[in-house]
């Protein structure tokens, strides 16, 4: 075991580090605390990844060997107005989801984390759209959009409303899977935004009642700061998820509809490009640029949370 | 959030108000499937539809049953998830603890790097890791449902963000009492984290019990199949039987409402109640 006189004796004119000896102690208990994680994503995760983006560079149909194209797929996609619109839906669609999303869990989450009665209740409640099977919440609402004899047109018709027809009209489409998807993730994130509530300790709380503190003060200044690192992680999360949008628009859309134009995502067109018609270099190809995107925009978040994520 | 004694009742009440109006809005969907469930297949397709069933058919369910070997995919999807729950929350747990309190040389590169993990669509790397389980010769079996599931960029991520909000003063004075570093991470960090071990529980859980792409492609023979691959044959070609999709989607969605009930009261055991006071 290490100890800890040799911190104790170091010359109080010296930089706060650590002596030598204690540092390497230290980093190699942390290398082999995150090897086990390290090895299993980079054999079952990394190595797969690699291999699809070798096959970026090259024509396969996923049965005979793949040829080597070079940078053809990437300056076809350029050309293609399918994968850029499909970039646009998908952007679109993130706009439309993660702010929406992320602020209603936030609050919710507070409203969850209160002491009163029925409380287990409503966090169930809550989180019943995160648990249900995707497949069924997809079927569902597809009925409930409907034009004819869907729920929500019955209701807008009472209160004399207009009807749009929801999935079937490209000014509303993309924004009807929009609401389902917040719907689903609200609870998802709130989930993780009430144990994040759960790590601030009490006496901050007791502090500033001491002071008088009421309870937007409590909000803003306490609650909010503490609860970044959490939000933090929810933002990332969200952004990471909604750029690879899949189910809800494979199992809400039809796969003919021209309403695709305006709801294909850059992950639906990789599936169609790679299962469909097995081009499966060109969706590998696809993959590997939004992949990119993804990861600027993480960086970019992960640069600027200096800024705003509160650490202890 | 204190709601304690002055602003009391009123803002209850409000608190009541808005949670109530919300639920509503959120559980529509779910009351509506609990109805198809119980319509006959006719009644299911009826225009304006029906709020609830004409003659209510309990025999949907049954029907789930026979249909599919509802035992045998319900056995192999609890042996999936326990399988990927607990290695998850041991392996993600220990690397979280690392990243988030040890210092080490590439620390954020490494981080980093299992981030982009999560970067990668899963429809992509499919083919790849097809090739990958045929040469371990794991096709088919429980090795590759599980092992794989085990290891998360997600989980890490979580605990990590979760870890790095404790007060840093009780591993300051174990290090000081020359406690291992696994000791503190047993000890110190495990203890005061159950909310948000609670909540990467429960997404595994629930993302090992809905994950219908990856058994589908990697298991073949009927004595392999999970239950998410039951409920979707129920989606047919041209037309989908709608009451028993919904039966089997509730039958498979119950235990997991269930255990959520159950796990949820961790989210009440606050740090102030560990003993803890920052």
């Amino acid at each position: 075991m290490s100890s800890p006189i040799t911190v104790t004796t170091k010359p109080p004119e010296m930089p706060k580090r650590k002596v030598g000896k204690l540092a390497r102690h230290e980093a190699l208990w942390g290398y082999i605390f995150i090897l086990p994680v390290v090895l299993g994503l980079g054999l079952f995760y990394m190595a797969p990844s690699a291999a699809s983006l070798f096959l970026s560079f090259t024509s396969w149909d996923g049965l005979t060997s793949p040829q080597f194209v070079g940078m053809d797929n990437f300056t076809n996609l350029m050309k293609d107005d399918k994968f850029t619109g499909s970039m646009l839906n998908t952007m679109m669609y993130t706009v439309g989801t993660v702010p929406l999303s992320v602020a209603i869990a936030t609050v919710l989450a507070v409203l969850l984390n209160q002491k009163i009665r029925g409380m287990v209740f409503y966090r169930t409640l809550y989180f019943i759209p995160v648990i249900t099977m995707p497949i069924a919440v997809g079927m569902v609402w597809k009925w409930l959009y409907n034009s004819e004899f869907g729920l929500i047109n019955h209701v807008l018709g009472v209160l004399n409303l207009p009807q749009p027809n929801w999935l079937f009209d490209e000014k509303f489409a993309l924004f009807s899977i929009v609401l389902v998807s917040v719907w689903s993730s609200i609870g998802y994130n709130a989930v993780i935004l009430l144990s994040g509530l759960q790590g601030i300790s009490s006496s901050y709380y007791e502090a500033a009642s001491l002071d008088g503190a009421g309870t937007m003060y409590k909000f803003f200044r306490i609650t909010l700061p503490l609860l970044t690192p959490s939000l933090f992680f929810v933002l990332v999360m969200s952004f990471i998820n909604s750029f690879q949008v899949f189910d809800l628009i494979f199992i809400m859309m039809d796969q003919q509809t021209t309403m695709l134009e305006s709801t294909r995502t850059v992950v639906y067109s990789i599936w169609e490009d790679g299962f469909k018609y097995f081009n499966m270099g060109y969706a590998s190809a696809q993959a590997f640029i939004l992949f990119v995107v993804i990861l600027v925009i993480t960086m970019v978040q992960m640069y600027i949370q200096k800024r705003w994520v509160h650490y202890q | 959030m204190n709601t304690s004694t002055r602003s009391g009742k009123a803002s209850r009440l409000a608190v009541h108000v808005l949670l109530a109006a919300g639920a509503l809005l959120m559980i529509m969907p779910f009351l509506w499937m609990i109805s198809t469930s119980f319509k006959s297949f006719a009644d299911s397709m009826s225009i304006p539809p029906k709020w609830l069933p004409v003659e209510w058919h309990l025999d949907n369910y049954l029907r789930v049953i026979q249909t599919i070997d509802f035992g045998t995919y319900y056995l192999n999807t609890v042996i999936v998830t326990l399988g990927r729950t607990v290695g998850q929350l041991v392996l993600c747990s220990l690397a979280a603890y690392s990243f988030a309190s040890l210092r080490f040389p590439f620390k954020n590169a490494i981080f980093l790097a299992l981030l982009a993990v999560l970067m990668v669509p899963s429809q992509v790397v499919m083919i790849p890791s097809f090739v990958i389980m045929r040469e371990f010769n794991w096709l088919d079996t429980f090795y590759v449902l599980i092992v794989p599931g085990i290891f998360s960029a997600f989980g890490t991520f979580l605990l990590r963000q979760f870890f790095m909000t404790l007060p840093k003063d009780l591993e300051e004075a174990a290090k000081i009492d020359g406690c291992s570093y696994f000791r503190i991470y047993w000890n110190i960090y495990l203890p005061l984290s159950k909310a948000a071990l609670v909540s990467l529980a429960i997404f595994t859980i629930l993302a090992s019990w809905n994950d219908l792409l990856w058994p589908l492609i990697m298991t073949s023979s009927e004595d392999m199949r999970v239950l998410s691959i039951g409920i979707s044959s129920f989606q047919g070609q041209h037309s989908t039987d709608y009451p028993l999709l919904m039966a089997g989607a509730l039958m498979a969605t119950l235990p997991i409402i269930i255990l959520f009930i159950f796990l949820q009261r961790y989210f009440i055991e606050g740090i102030a109640m560990n003993g803890i006071k920052g």
